[in-house]
Formats: C-alpha cells, sequence, structure tokens
C-alpha cells in the first residue's frame, strides 16, 4: 500500500521543487504549520489585477508536501484567488474518497495524491501548502 | 535462567494481529504507548464483568466490590512508588497529573517567583507551566540541553536561582531516552528551597520507582505507558505539600460538606479526585503494575541493551556506510532507555515512518511533543524506534530492512 505513494511522479514533483525559495518582495506571505509533526510551509504570492504573477515557497516537510508545494509552483502563476482556493476544494474532496475533478492545468499532479486518500494521517502533507497560500491570498485580499 | 522475549511476546495478543500488507507487526512505539498484556486485558473485562459499580458512596454490593478493587491499585501504586497510599492521586495521565500541579500548587507562587523545566521536556511537562506564567507573575527558565539529548547540569547554578521554587524536568526522555541525573536536579533545588516534580512517563514501565530515594515532591506517570489502559495515571506527592494544596477541579467525590455558601474540601487523595473517575482504568492499571513488578527486570535490562546496541551500532552502517543516519541522543548505553531517535539526511521522519509501515514496523516519526528540544538542536523531527520487553531479534532485522527500503526509494544520497 505504501509503494503508492512514493511512485515516479510523486518523487519528480518534490525533486523538481518548482517555485522554491522566497519572493523579494511579496505582495502576502502566510507560514502554515501542521501541529501533528511540526512541518512548516511559508507561501509568499504577489498579485497584479487579480492574477498572481509570483509564487515562492519554503518547505520544511516530507516528500508530500513537498510535492504539492511544488505543484503549485508549477500551476498557481496566472491563476485567481478562487481558482486556488476551488483546487485546494478539490484535492480535499479528492482525498476524502469524491471523484478527482480537479480543473486543468492541475488535473495530472493533482491526481498522483489519489493514492494518499486511504492514509488520513498524511491529509495534513498535501494540504499544508495549499493551507499558506490561500492564507497569504487572503492577506492579500485583505490587505494585511 | 536466560530471558526469552518469545515468552513474553506470547502474553501479547497484539502480535497475532497482521498489519499493512499482511506483514507481521514489528512494535518499536512503546514510548507512544506500550502494549497490553493478556493479565491485563482479562483484569479489565473481569472487573466490568463482575465488579461493575461506582465507587465510595455506594453500599451495595457491586458498589463495595468496585471500590475495593479501585482502593487495592492505589496501594499497588504506592508499593511501585515506595510512597504513603494517601499520597496516591488518579488522574487521566502523566499530562493531567502535572496540569494538576501547575495550578494547584502554582496558586502559591508569587510575582517573580521562578519554575524551571528544561529544553528537553515533552510539551506536557511545559505547556501547563508557560500557562501559569502567563496567568501569573511567575518567570519560566529553562535548563539547556547538550549536544548528546540531555539534560545541561553544569547549567544548573546559573539556572536555578533563590527565586526559583519548582524544578520540573523529565525522568527519562521521550526522545532522547537520556535518563535525568535526578541527584543532581534534587540538590540544586534543595540548595534553594525549591521543589522537585519528577515526568516519569517513560520510566515506569522499566520497574518500580522509590520517590523517597530519589528525594523528589511531586511524581507523574500514565498507565498506557506501562502496559496499563489508556486514559489514567498518577499524580504522586508527598503528604505535606497536597495537605496545602488547594483542589484543581470541583465535583462530586472531593467535598467534604456543600452548602449554598460554602464547600468544604476532602483531604488528599479525595480532594484531588472530583467525579467519578475510571474505575475500570484504574483496576487495569493495578493489573500492569502486578505485571511489570514481576519482570525480573535485570534480565529485561540485559536483554533490551543487546537491541539497544544492535541498533545504535546498525544503523551508522546503513546504506553506504557513509554515516548517512544520525543518533540523536546518548551514542551509547549509558544512562539511557531503549528509546532510540535518528534523523537520516536527505529523508523526511514520515516518509521513512510510512515506508517502514509497508514492512509491519511501527516507528514514529515527528517532533514527539517536544518542539522547543527540536528547535534547539535545529532539527525538523526525528525517526524514533522505542523498544519494550517484547522486543526481539526479528524487530531490530525488520528495523533496518525497512530503513535500506526506504533509503532506496527515498533516493537518499
Amino acid at each position: 500500500m505504501n509503494d503508492a505513494l512514493y511512485h515516479k511522479a510523486v518523487m519528480r514533483m518534490a525533486a523538481t521543487s518548482k517555485g522554491a525559495g522566497g519572493l523579494k518582495n511579496p505582495g502576502a506571505t502566510a507560514t502554515v504549520d501542521n501541529p501533528l509533526c511540526g512541518d512548516r510551509v511559508t507561501m509568499d504570492v504577489t498579485i497584479v489585477d487579480g492574477l498572481i504573477t509570483e509564487i515562492g515557497h519554503k518547505v520544511r516537510g516530507c516528500v508530500l508536501c513537498q510535492a504539492s508545494a511544488s505543484t503549485i509552483g508549477e500551476h498557481a502563476v496566472g491563476q485567481r484567488a478562487e481558482d486556488v482556493k476551488r483546487v485546494q476544494g478539490r484535492i480535499l474532496g479528492m482525498l476524502n474518497g469524491a471523484v478527482d475533478e480537479t480543473p486543468k492545468p492541475w488535473t495530472e499532479d493533482a491526481s498522483a495524491f489519489k493514492p494518499v486518500a486511504p492514509h488520513k494521517s498524511r491529509h495534513k502533507c498535501v494540504l499544508l501548502p495549499f493551507d499558506a497560500l490561500v492564507e497569504a491570498l487572503d492577506a492579500v485580499k485583505s490587505g494585511s | 535462567m536466560t530471558f526469552d522475549p518469545a515468552v513474553i511476546r506470547a502474553q501479547f495478543p497484539i502480535f497475532e494481529v497482521p498489519v499493512t500488507g499482511g506483514a507481521a507487526l514489528h512494535y518499536l512505539d512503546s514510548a507512544a504507548t506500550a502494549q497490553v498484556p493478556t493479565s491485563v486485558l482479562d483484569a479489565v473485562r473481569t472487573h466490568d464483568a463482575t465488579a461493575r459499580g461506582n465507587i465510595k458512596r455506594g453500599v451495595h454490593f457491586m458498589a463495595e466490590r468496585a471500590t475495593e478493587a479501585y482502593e487495592d491499585t492505589r496501594e499497588k501504586v504506592a508499593g511501585f512508588l515506595n510512597a504513603s497510599p494517601s499520597e496516591v492521586i488518579f488522574t487521566s495521565g502523566t499530562t493531567a497529573a502535572i496540569n494538576l500541579v501547575a495550578h494547584s500548587f502554582g496558586q502559591s507562587l508569587k510575582d517573580g517567583d521562578e519554575v524551571v523545566v528544561s529544553e528537553l521536556e515533552h510539551h506536557s511537562n511545559m505547556v501547563p507551566w508557560q500557562m501559569l506564567r502567563n496567568r501569573s507573575g511567575i518567570v519560566l527558565k529553562y535548563l539547556p540541553v547538550t549536544a548528546d539529548g540531555r539534560l545541561d547540569l553544569d547549567a544548573l547554578e546559573s539556572t536555578v536561582t533563590n527565586k526559583c521554587k519548582i524544578i520540573a524536568v523529565t525522568h527519562v526522555s521521550n526522545v532522547t531516552g537520556a535518563v535525568t541525573n535526578v541527584s543532581a536536579i534534587v540538590a540544586a533545588a534543595k540548595a534553594v528551597g525549591a521543589k522537585v516534580l519528577l515526568d516519569g512517563a517513560q520510566r515506569t514501565s522499566h520497574g518500580p520507582v522509590d520517590v523517597a530515594a530519589l528525594g523528589v515532591d511531586f511524581y507523574a506517570m500514565s498507565s498506557h505507558k506501562m502496559f496499563g489502559p489508556s486514559g489514567v495515571g498518577v499524580l504522586w506527592g508527598r503528604a505535606e505539600l497536597l495537605a496545602n494544596m488547594p483542589p484543581f477541579l470541583g465535583g462530586g467525590e472531593m467535598i467534604r460538606s456543600v452548602t449554598k455558601d460554602v464547600t468544604t474540601f476532602a483531604d488528599p487523595p479525595a480532594r484531588f479526585e472530583a467525579g467519578t473517575p475510571p474505575i475500570t482504568q484504574v483496576v487495569g492499571m493495578g493489573a500492569a503494575i502486578d505485571w511489570v513488578s514481576g519482570l525480573d527486570h535485570q534480565a529485561v535490562t540485559t536483554h533490551l541493551n543487546r537491541l539497544t546496541e544492535r541498533v545504535l551500532n546498525g544503523i551508522a552502517d546503513l546504506g553506504d556506510g557513509k554515516g548517512r543516519i544520525k543518533v540523536v541522543g546518548p551514542q551509547g548505553l549509558q544512562e539511557r532507555y531503549p528509546v532510540i531517535s535518528f534523523e537520516i539526511n536527505g529523508a523526511h521522519p514520515h516518509d521513512i515512518c510510512q515506508i517502514l509501515d509497508g514492512h509491519g514496523v511501527a516507528l514514529r516519526g515527528g517532533h514527539h511533543c517536544a518542539q522547543v528540544f527540536m528547535e534547539t538542536m535545529d532539527l525538523p523531527g526525528t525517526s524514533r524506534a522505542s523498544l519494550g520487553p517484547y522486543s526481539d531479534d526479528s524487530d531490530i532485522d525488520a528495523l533496518f530492512a525497512g530503513l535500506e527500503d526506504a533509503f532506496t526509494r527515498l533516493g537518499v544520497q
């Protein structure tokens, strides 16, 4: 069962680490922790005219967390906050057993996390980078 | 007679349960919770089947029987700790025991008084004191740790001043397995008139504790760490201290009389046992104490030291033998218990533990409720193998095989 978690796509995404590193002048930053394991994700984001123009992240986490952050680095630029929140909701649903309806261009990368579904203790590993990004996007919205 | 872990293992039905992928269970997470022998399982079932009633105030047969069983366990705990039964308070566990002291003893502290904990503490022996600090004017100080995960006793003199009222530290670390030099702590405390609380959660599975000989003032322990049910633990406190401490929780069983205007409180230990306690679990804890007390501790220690040495020596040679794994904590067997934390360069503890689960190995990864220690050591977390008397060589073989597999899968360079 554990073999499925660490398949090639996930390992590749984690190794690629797209978007790794902080932004020099982010529009907003959010750091979230996983209290269960102490993992931490910091997500920097810049938005221009409602579109994400830059993403940078720092991840202290496992392979799943790194792969998830890398997916964000790959696909979030050019998206709107509501697009990202929709993806977050679909991935959450997929992990909880719903049909995978993650929209393009996220579909393929998001499906790599399907094998995580039976491992409830690992759901947060996948969701942590999305939680950080959404918190950063909300900070932009509120101007804080 | 040679110690045979198979004889011990046969007393634990959990080992008959196949785990992930049908693998045999290799349980290396006894520091999180120990497994339960048949004698304890039987005691719990028998109590509920033959002696279930609420304790203390009932006059009927079952109430009398339940009360007797409950108080019998208090006697057993007292014997286990070399203390008086009136000094034994049942709680929901170590966490509740420490919270009781922080709340109740804590009420006697004044602005500027100091409490000393260490950087090695489990959150259960750190957060309650932080909460006390936040609601009072006390100062919370931290005894530093050494590079090998022990309390830095050289810092005692500078940390423990005459304003210190209590030192609260671990007896055995749940992260590094290091055994605290209690006499040094007690000496430092006594020199300034401070009390000492020991968090004994990781110690009591290894046999009786002599609180009188240790010279401490409070001792906290959990049943589930010593082969008993969860949901019950003990605070032991010196009678003269308990006598002057106000109640922690209010409710039934802890009163002498109640009027609309005034409530007077029972003497300890009842003063600190508000409400219906976990009676069945207390009885199970009594059976666990019987079981632990029946072990040949010298033989068990010899057995566990051999296995611990195998782990300490073996993990350094894993992979290509270039020391990818570093033990976090004491590197040898001196003053340590079989709790072995390690970090693997380039691999996250959760990934390690997930892959080992595929080998049937139950390993714990993360901060182990010791985030301050992890921050001090600049670690995101560790993987931790913790042994029990039922551990055997097949568990260590499976650990090594699983780690080799994890190295390959995670591409540890």
